[in-house]
């Protein structure tokens, strides 16, 4: 603690730095001002980063494997104050959808009160509300007539989104019909509720909670912390479930999908924080 | 400022009218979606997206558009023909770009509004999402949405009507799909010679009476229930699982008791869309009615009602009363509907 004093006082009067890792920038804040607070996700396969197409990594089962793409729906964020309360991103401006291959996305941006952080939760995946919503509802990135096949997140014949897309090959994995060994794990199912009377299906939604730990996200107007948050694509496979890509290549609305999704809610940690000061 | 009826039955008097007001001077009306008394009350909500004239006929002219497929050549009037119910006239399977082939019959096209599932599984629950489905299944169109948007945006007919329609050029995926849904909420059947009969304005032959009073009997209108004839349960009927093993509802909820189970389908316009069945297999309604009498499989989800106290299955019907169900069905034909003008392809 005494150190980390010094540390402040040595880090202030260097003024002139505009980025550091624990920076004191101002100790009063107004919380009826707005300031913002950055959420990183970096994928990685447990100790390495995630490199699309080219990375080779195993897995619990002692499969080799290589990622062709990841994709997955942050949602509902809520961030937790020092004082307990909790401050909830309106639902209309809260839908994320994460694409590594395209690194802008890996960055979340939020709009909040000024004020002291100390966690973050969010739905990996989309509410059931917003699942049965008018299309009118569904704009940027839950816009089901916006998405490529490609990078589809969407059933149109099973209506609802796809929480989590990865796909990629292992040579374990028997050939298809193209001589192809492609692995492809399409995760969804908010849990039903149409139908007369209602009909109630698998529910893969993930609620993620995520302690800064000893970190304080101080939210100023001159000063926007950047959280580091790292999701494992390792933990998909190895979990409380191990899974074979070799056994199961494909898995999208099937009871299956349920060990994936109690797999990948553990593959997000919180790792550390930068502070960005804002001009 | 003439007001646009667009739906006519002879006794306005018992119609209840969903209507969204209509400015006097307004350049793109309102559509009076007009509904008989004796139909369940509409799921699709009309507040959402009030249905006008122009809306109407952009989701027309989307509906018989090739420019939603790939190849440019099938539209959704391919495969749901007016003549045959908006069903495909004589396939068991309708085939979609490069002939490929599904894997379920078309399901007809009418009184959609007062649905509140689509597809033979039930896996849509909002009809502005539908046509997604056959849009993208590489089995039937075979397109992406965005590609859909560009190929209408670079076709000079349309920024106009989506102008007209909503009142700017711009073309998105919301209005393409309301737009459809404006089309196909007004596609009401209402005049089969069964709905004159009900209104007091004709009256039905004595077998055709005998008929209606045998489809009560033998229980068929415990899930061909009410003005929609059909009770929008998932239903196993004991279609033999030799040549089709298709899951069904199953694969929409993942629930061991829907395995092999279906829509229970509308009867209206029955006479026009065969053939019968998820899979068309079924060419006629004789055959239809000899399933249920004696051809039904034993398969563990078949539903309870046709299993008897004497371990038999199916609805014991005799020849004659076969005949004269069939009777019965055929007036449900509407005729009106099969030719309406406002919803025919224009060449």
């Amino acid at each position: 603690m005494k150190t980390n004093k010094i540390f402040n006082i040595l880090l202030i009067s260097f003024a002139s730095l505009s980025i550091s890792c624990h920076k004191e920038v101002q100790p009063e804040f107004d919380p009826s001002k707005r300031g913002f607070i950055l959420l990183e996700f970096d994928n990685v396969v447990g100790t390495r980063d995630l490199e699309l197409n080219r990375g080779v990594y195993r897995n619990a089962a002692g499969e080799d494997f290589t990622v062709t793409q990841l994709l997955y729906y942050v949602s509902n964020i809520r961030l937790k104050k020092a004082d307990g309360t909790e401050y909830v991103v309106p639902q209309d401006s809260s839908y994320f959808l994460v694409r590594e291959h395209v690194p802008d996305t890996h960055v979340i941006r939020l709009s909040v009160p000024q004020g002291d952080y100390i966690g973050v939760s969010f739905i990996l995946g989309v509410d059931s509300l917003r699942s049965t919503m008018d299309i009118s509802r569904r704009q940027g990135v839950l816009n089901p007539t916006d998405m490529t096949r490609e990078e589809g997140m969407y059933w149109t014949w099973n209506s609802g989104y796809i929480f989590l897309r990865l796909e990629g090959t292992s040579p374990q994995i028997a050939p298809d019909p193209a001589g192809n060994r492609r692995f492809r794990y399409h995760i969804g199912g908010f849990g039903g509720g149409f139908g007369n009377p209602p009909v109630r299906t698998i529910n893969n939604i993930k609620k993620i909670e995520l302690s800064f730990k000893r970190d304080v996200a101080k939210v100023r107007s001159k000063s926007t912390p950047q959280m580091h948050i790292i999701a494992d694509v390792l933990k998909v496979f190895n979990g409380p479930n191990t899974i074979s890509l070799a056994q199961n290549p494909t898995v999208m609305f099937s009871p299956f999908s349920v060990n994936v999704a109690n797999n990948y809610q553990h593959m997000f940690e919180y790792h550390h924080m930068h502070t960005v000061a804002s001009r | 400022m003439k007001k646009l009826t667009i739906f006519t039955i002879a006794s306005v008097v018992f119609a209840i009218s969903v209507s969204i007001s209509c400015k006097q001077g307004d350049i793109n009306p309102a559509i009076e979606v007009q509904v008989p008394p004796y139909f369940p009350p509409m799921v699709y909500d009309l507040q959402k997206n009030p249905v006008t004239q122009a809306g109407f006929e952009l989701g027309k002219a989307l509906f018989y558009e090739g420019q939603l497929s790939r190849d440019g050549m099938v539209s959704c009037g391919f495969c749901h023909q007016q003549s045959a119910g908006f069903t495909h006239h004589g396939h068991d399977l309708s085939h979609g770009v490069d002939d490929r082939l599904g894997k379920r019959n078309a399901l007809p096209i009418q009184n959609m509004a007062f649905l509140s599932d689509f597809m033979w599984d039930g896996g849509i629950h909002d009809l502005d999402l539908q046509p997604l489905a056959p849009i993208e299944n590489p089995v039937e169109m075979d397109e992406s949405l965005p590609n859909v948007l560009e190929k209408l945006r670079r076709n000079p007919k349309y920024p106009p009507m989506f102008q007209r329609a909503f009142g700017t050029p711009e073309i998105t995926g919301e209005r393409l799909l309301k737009a459809l849904s404006q089309f196909m909420v007004v596609m009401i059947s209402a005049n089969s010679r069964y709905d004159k009969y009900l209104r007091g304005q004709i009256q039905l032959t004595s077998d055709e009476l005998r008929g209606l009073q045998l489809f009560k009997e033998k229980g068929c209108d415990k899930c061909h229930a009410g003005a929609l004839f059909t009770d929008q349960s998932y239903r196993n009927n004991g279609l033999s699982l030799e040549f089709n093993q298709d899951l069904g509802r199953y694969e929409i909820t993942l629930n061991e008791q829907d395995k092999y189970k279906f829509r229970v389908p509308s009867l209206r316009n029955v006479e026009v869309t065969r053939p019968y069945m998820h899979d068309g297999r079924f060419r006629n309604l004789e055959m239809v009615l000899d399933h249920y009498s004696e051809g039904m499989a034993d398969i563990p989800t078949l539903d309870s009602i046709f299993r008897r106290p004497d371990g038999k299955r199916g609805i014991p019907m005799t020849a004659e009363e076969k005949r004269l169900i069939i009777a019965f069905l055929k007036t449900l034909t509407d005729e009106e509907f099969l030719t309406d003008k406002r919803f025919s392809e224009e060449h």
